[in-house]
């Protein structure tokens, strides 16, 4: 009976589509990788492993499917609402001195943080003077973020979320609905810029006052962290601030003598 | 029926409704001596503020905390699952942590980590399943078994939610099933120098 991808395979595999299509996954974690695959494998419901493998090293289409599929793109507007609350009461504050402001959603995936973000720049009357790039590895996800339409069912629990995260508006006036999903006001979209960027090799674009970047350190082996936060650092200004996941960390890189936490929650502040 | 296993590394534990009180006696009963680490799923959710940790920390005599991610798993400590994450382990003996979809309504997952387990420790591995009720825990069995790790699952009569342990007995073959206040002696003769398993 097959019990999953072996670690020979994983490795081979990795190789190949970093020689044949030039993703680079060879650093991402395997326990991750492998449940990833595993799963795509029983979902497509291919006759063999040998046959799933072969299929991804031969068909560009299924490679697409492939790499959707891999990276993780759950997410959720104001995910833990706590972090939203800092954003809005701690960091904003200070963003508001500057003349303009640059944010950087990086793994952007379906756009739910991005367009948080944006809802409570605008609450701060911050929104007119911002730009906010978000780029994902993945162009099917980036595509539906910049559409600015996201399924409605999920709205209840996101207006919760907004409520918790300090949020005091009619949380329903930022979005039309129909036809069982919303779209996302244009004043809101008309402040954000939407590409492709694969954090593992492409390099440092612009200079930012805040990057957000939750949950997707989390897939990637220690040194690909190193690595990625390197280029964080590369790309925030002097006083930028870094946002992580909730269970992401700074400390164990070396750039963290150049910042210091800010608060309680995953946001660190360059010296 | 005496499980035999050589050398184990790890134990972990996979436990939902009713669980709690369980794996309180389990940790109760792990002193100084026991040099194995001890990994703690439990369903919760997802709430920052959770006291969790510190009432675990309260009863247990080893060091215990929540897994963090890249972490190396250490011997001779206690680890509980962070809330929103299934934790996952790799090949180095070290956590990683994945925000991925619920697997059974549950993020952290049994399953998800027992797969894992099976995975990194292979046959040297001990796997515990509590009450609860659902069906999580049954699938990560399935695979741990297939490496030749040792199965203890709670004996339903005694969970307060009998469902999610009797539905791994009735799929798995496991090789004990332990009242509460058996569970904690019988690890601590698997991983006590002397013991007879080996």
């Amino acid at each position: 009976m097959h019990t999953g991808i072996t670690d020979e395979q994983l490795k081979q595999l990795l190789n190949d589509i970093l020689e044949i299509y030039g993703y680079d996954f060879t650093a991402y974690t395997k326990a991750s990788l492998k449940r990833r695959i595993n799963r795509l494998y029983a979902l497509d419901r291919f006759p063999s492993f040998a046959e799933f493998l072969y299929r991804i090293r031969t068909d560009q289409k299924y490679l697409n499917r492939f790499v959707e599929e891999l990276t993780v793109n759950v997410t959720e507007m104001f995910r833990d609402p706590h972090f939203y609350g800092a954003l809005r009461e701690q960091v904003f504050p200070i963003l508001a001195t500057y003349p303009f402001i640059r944010v950087w959603h990086a793994g952007c995936s379906t756009g739910e943080e991005v367009y948080s973000t944006a809802i409570l720049l605008k609450e701060a009357g911050l929104l007119h003077k911002t730009l906010l790039y978000a780029t994902d590895l993945n162009p099917e996800v980036v595509k539906i973020a910049a559409s600015g339409i996201l399924p409605a069912g999920a709205m209840q629990l996101y207006s919760e979320n907004y409520i918790k995260a300090g949020g005091n508006a009619d949380f329903s006036s930022y979005y039309t609905a129909n036809y069982g999903h919303v779209l996302f006001q244009s004043e809101l979209r008309k402040r954000m810029v939407f590409s492709t960027h694969n954090l593992v090799a492409d390099s440092s674009f612009n200079q930012f006052h805040l990057i957000l970047c939750r949950n997707v350190l989390i897939y990637f082996e220690r040194e690909l962290q190193g690595k990625v936060f390197a280029l964080f650092d590369e790309s925030l200004e002097n006083l930028g601030f870094l946002a992580l996941g909730s269970k992401e960390t700074l400390k164990l890189s070396p750039v963290i003598s150049r910042y210091q936490q800010f608060g309680k929650d995953k946001i660190w502040r360059k010296k | 029926m005496e499980k035999k296993i050589s050398d184990p590394k790890a134990v972990i534990i996979g436990g939902s409704a009713g669980s709690l009180k369980v794996i309180l006696e389990i940790v109760r009963n792990l002193d100084k001596d026991f040099l194995l680490p001890v990994i703690i799923i439990i369903h919760r959710k997802n709430d920052p503020e959770s006291a969790l940790i510190d009432v675990l920390s309260e009863a247990a005599v080893l060091p215990t905390k929540e897994a963090e991610d890249k972490e190396f798993i250490l011997s001779g400590t206690i680890y509980l699952a962070p809330a929103g994450y299934h934790l996952l382990i790799e090949q180095d003996y070290s956590f990683s942590l994945d925000s991925s979809e619920k697997v059974h309504f549950s993020r952290p997952s049994i399953d998800v980590s027992f797969q894992c387990a099976a995975d990194a420790y292979g046959e040297r591995l001990i796997a515990i399943l509590l009450s609860g009720a659902n069906e999580d825990g049954t699938k990560g069995f399935e695979e741990i078994k297939k490496n030749g790790g040792v199965l203890i699952a709670q004996e339903p009569l005694t969970a307060e939610a009998p469902y999610m342990p009797a539905h791994a007995i009735r799929y798995v073959s496991v090789d004990y099933i332990c009242s509460i206040v058996q569970i904690g002696p019988l690890i601590r003769d698997y991983c006590s120098s002397d013991n007879t398993h080996k």
